[in-house]
C-alpha cells in the first residue's frame, strides 16, 4: 500500500488505498505514526477514498491514530469512507470517538 | 439441509492467505447473484474468521486452516472456517466487543462483526483441538436462487 499525505495549516491528510486487513495493518498504523511524529499536525484526516476493503483491523488504525492524535492535544477526522468500510467503522460506534464524513481540503 | 454446490480449500495460516480467502467466498458467492452489500458482508465476515485462525489458533507457528463453502436451497450461502490451532479457553470472553489478546493492530471486534453481518453464527472451540466457525447468510439474488 502507498500512503500519499498532505499537509495544510496543521491538518495533515493520508490517503489510505486498497485493502486493508490485518495483513497490511502494522505497515498503515506504522506510516501512520512516523507521519503525525514528523508533521505533528492539530488535526489528521483519514481518507477513505481509494479504500476498496476494509475489515476490523481499520478500526485497530482508527484507534492507534486516535491515541498517536489525543498524545499531541489534537484530533481525528475521517473522510471519503465508501459503504463497505463505513460499515465496519459503524459496527464498532466508530462515530461516537471520531468525527466522520469530512471532506478532503475543507474550507 | 441438502446442498447446491460446495467448494473446500485448504491454506496455512500465513496472513497473505487472509485476501485470498474472502476473494474465493467472494467468488462462490458471486455465483449466488448477491448484491454489492451482501458481498461485502460476506468478505468481510471471512476476512476476520481466518484472521482470527492466524492470530490467535496458531501464535507461535503456521497450521492449516480450512474454509468450507456451501450452497444451500433459499440462496443461503453456509462459510465454515475451521483450525486445529489451541482453540479459545474463555469463549464468552472471546465474544465480547472490544475485547482482544491479539495486541495494537486487532480490536477485538472480529465476532461482533461476523455476527451481525452474518444471518446465522456458531463457534465451537475445543482447547488444544482447534476452533470450528460456521455462518450462514441469505443473499437475495436477482431470480432468488434458481
Amino acid at each position: 500500500m502507498t500512503y500519499t499525505s498532505l499537509l495544510q495549516d496543521k491538518r495533515l491528510t493520508i490517503l489510505l488505498s486498497g485493502e486493508i486487513d490485518h495483513h497490511s495493518a502494522r505497515q498503515t498504523m506504522e506510516a501512520v505514526t512516523s507521519k503525525i511524529d514528523v508533521y505533528l499536525p492539530r488535526c489528521c484526516v483519514l481518507d477513505f477514498g481509494a479504500v476498496s476493503f476494509m475489515d476490523s483491523s481499520g478500526i485497530a488504525i482508527v484507534i492507534h491514530t486516535l491515541r498517536a492524535m489525543e498524545e499531541l492535544g489534537g484530533e481525528v477526522w475521517l473522510a471519503n469512507i465508501p459503504p463497505q468500510p463505513m460499515k465496519v467503522l459503524r459496527a464498532a460506534g466508530i462515530e461516537k470517538l471520531v468525527r466522520l464524513g469530512a471532506e478532503r481540503s475543507p474550507a | 439441509m441438502k446442498q447446491e454446490n460446495e467448494a473446500l480449500i485448504q491454506f496455512p495460516s500465513l496472513s497473505a492467505n487472509e485476501a485470498l480467502a474472502r476473494q474465493i467466498a467472494a467468488a462462490f458467492a458471486a455465483q449466488m447473484d448477491p448484491t454489492l452489500d451482501e458481498l461485502g458482508d460476506v468478505k468481510t465476515a471471512v476476512s476476520e474468521a481466518v484472521t482470527n485462525a492466524i492470530v490467535h489458533a496458531y501464535p507461535d507457528r503456521i497450521g492449516p486452516v480450512s474454509l468450507r463453502l456451501r450452497r444451500l436451497p433459499g440462496n443461503v450461502l453456509e462459510i465454515t472456517v475451521k483450525d486445529r490451532g489451541c482453540g479459545i479457553p474463555d469463549v464468552a470472553k472471546a465474544r465480547e466487543p472490544m475485547f482482544t489478546t491479539g495486541g495494537a493492530e486487532r480490536s477485538g471486534m472480529g465476532f461482533t462483526i461476523m455476527e451481525s453481518f452474518m444471518n446465522s453464527f456458531a463457534l465451537r472451540s475445543v482447547p488444544g483441538k482447534g476452533t470450528t466457525v460456521r455462518m450462514r447468510k441469505k443473499l437475495t439474488g436477482r431470480v432468488n436462487g434458481e
